[in-house]
């Protein structure tokens, strides 16, 4: 018995190399996702210009990892016509890397808002404390990325249900930003980068979850997504 | 009738925990999925094929359902073509061979001692792997068995079933100005597409088919593809095939045999992105056994 999807033991060595291949770039992406997205939170907690800065810089190393792991899918596709586990792998690394990317995108964002609210002088902690929804996010992200290194479902399952606890403190921190932009109309420049900021954290947690749905895919063959998570627990019929 | 309970429940349970379904290697075994079917077209139970003292096929039980198309898979050696030669008596051809179990189709014994094999044969069609059109004509490849079992009273209504045979088979069109040619002098894909549609001139209800494109090219192979898709309007197919490419893109149903065994049975669309059994999966994404 197994409980991983065994990317070894196929009569094609090359085809093993293959697909440990792409899985291994997916957890160097993942790394590097992983890394942007905690170094945007400590630029953003500490005002760190500096670490904004390499935060903002950095991205195009995600972006380049995505079209090459993409390209050696499509290569696998075309030349090996993958089944059953192989193909769920292949289809959920295709997935997975499109919502690596856009956390990317979102890392980035808070390195350039953290650079622009440095200019004007102002910092994200006058407004509101991001610190909880920042950990809420970095550890979201961090089970996402672990339950898919070791391709283990029950932990995804878990790791989705973490989400609703982002969405509530999202929620939370807009009404306290509105409140400042109605106090003082002269913060609504800067609260509305804060705001954005918050946002790009809540989406990352969506784009974790969104992992973690892929990583039941691989390893069960269900489709969990769109499912709300009382449900996803039920067993499922043929 | 003693009828095999599928293993359906407990396959589901065990998928719900990521663990594939190991079977066993003892000679009890069961088949996962549904290999049985409601009102099913042919219908076999607890099949034992022998060839001497070797046991080819042991206690398989599999439905075949109306208008679909059955893919037997498996690695060489593994039963597959035993199994589909049986559902014609084409075994009894083998001294050696001996076949045990109920074969019924439309609830007929196939094997009944009123059963004339010839008879059966007409009903249940075979293409081999390896076209053996007759050294007759076009013409006469595709007339001889509406002849021998005289289903044209005059030639009008011989030219009539010889030429609808031959559109069936999607070849008229390649061969209508030279029907009185030798079959032996068409293409490789053009002779499989001749004996097609010489098993479809009498008319049968199930069609079998040996590996029928493997030793043809890949667009020779895409059209007698095309072509199984249309037939199965009208027919009911069961293909063995090397090809799992084939099996997934012709088939509605996939069943894998192993060692003898009917190991898995499912939607084609289920086996190959998530085969229940270790064994299948080991073998569609061609991994060691």
């Amino acid at each position: 018995m197994h409980n991983e999807t065994p990317l070894k033991g196929h009569i094609s060595k090359r085809f093993d190399h293959e697909l440990e291949d792409i899985r291994n770039r997916v957890l160097t992406m993942g790394g590097l996702v992983e890394t942007q997205v905690n170094n945007g939170l400590k630029a953003l907690l500490e005002s760190d210009s500096a670490t904004a800065k390499i935060v903002a810089e950095s991205d195009y190393a995600i972006n380049s990892l995505e079209v090459e792991i993409d390209e050696r899918c499509v290569q696998i596709l075309a030349r090996r016509q993958p089944t059953a586990g192989d193909l769920r792998l292949v289809v959920a690394i295709i997935k997975t890397i499109t919502d690596l990317e856009r956390i990317g995108d979102q890392a980035e964002k808070l390195g350039i808002f953290e650079l622009e609210l440095i200019d004007e002088g102002a910092s994200s902690s006058q407004f509101v404390k991001l610190e909880h929804l920042g950990t809420l996010v970095s550890n979201i992200l961090h089970n996402a990325l672990d339950a898919f290194a070791r391709m283990n479902a029950e932990d995804a399952l878990l790791t989705i249900a973490m989400d609703s606890k982002i969405d509530g403190e999202y929620e939370a921190l807009q009404r306290q930003l509105i409140t400042h932009m109605m106090e003082d109309p002269r913060n609504i420049r800067n609260t509305l980068r804060v705001s954005w900021c918050a946002r790009a954290l809540e989406r990352i947690g969506d784009h974790a979850t969104n992992i973690c749905e892929y990583v039941v895919y691989l390893v069960q063959g269900r489709d969990v997504r769109h499912t709300d998570y009382a449900s996803l627990t039920q067993t499922n019929d043929d | 009738m003693s009828i095999q309970q599928t293993a359906t429940a407990p396959a589901i349970a065990q998928t719900q925990t990521n663990q594939k379904i190991m079977t066993s290697t003892s000679d009890t075994y069961k088949t996962v999925g549904r290999n049985i079917i409601p009102n099913p077209k042919f219908s076999t139970r607890n099949v034992n094929v022998f060839y001497g003292d070797k046991q080819a096929i042991f206690d398989t039980s599999l439905d075949i359902g109306n208008n679909e198309v059955v893919a037997l898979i498996g690695p060489s050696g593994c039963g597959k073509s035993t199994f589909l030669r049986s559902l014609n008596r084409m075994n009894d051809t083998i001294p050696i061979c001996r076949v045990t179990g109920e074969f019924t189709l439309d609830g007929e014994d196939i094997y009944a001692k009123t059963m004339d094999p010839v008879l059966l044969r007409a009903r249940v069609g075979m293409v081999f792997q390896k076209a053996n059109p007759f050294p007759k004509s076009i013409y006469d490849n595709v007339a001889y068995g509406p002849r021998i079992h005289g289903l044209a009273s005059n030639n009008a209504e011989l030219d009539e079933i010889v030429i609808t045979s031959l559109e069936k088979a999607g070849l008229f069109k390649e061969v209508k100005d030279r029907l009185n040619a030798p079959g032996t002098g068409l293409s490789g894909g053009q002779q499989q597409r001749l004996c097609i549609a010489r098993t479809i001139a009498v008319s049968p209800e199930v069609i079998l088919m040996d590996e029928p494109a493997s030793a043809l090219d890949p667009i020779a192979t895409a059209i007698i593809e095309e072509l199984i898709d249309e037939l199965r309007e009208n027919f009911t197919i069961v293909i063995v095939t090397h090809s799992m490419q084939q099996a997934a893109r012709v088939s509605q149903r996939t069943a894998y045999f192993h060692l003898g065994k009917l190991i898995e049975v499912g939607k084609t669309s289920q086996i190959f992105t998530n085969p229940r059994c270790e064994l299948t999966e080991n073998y569609i994404t061609g991994k060691f056994g």
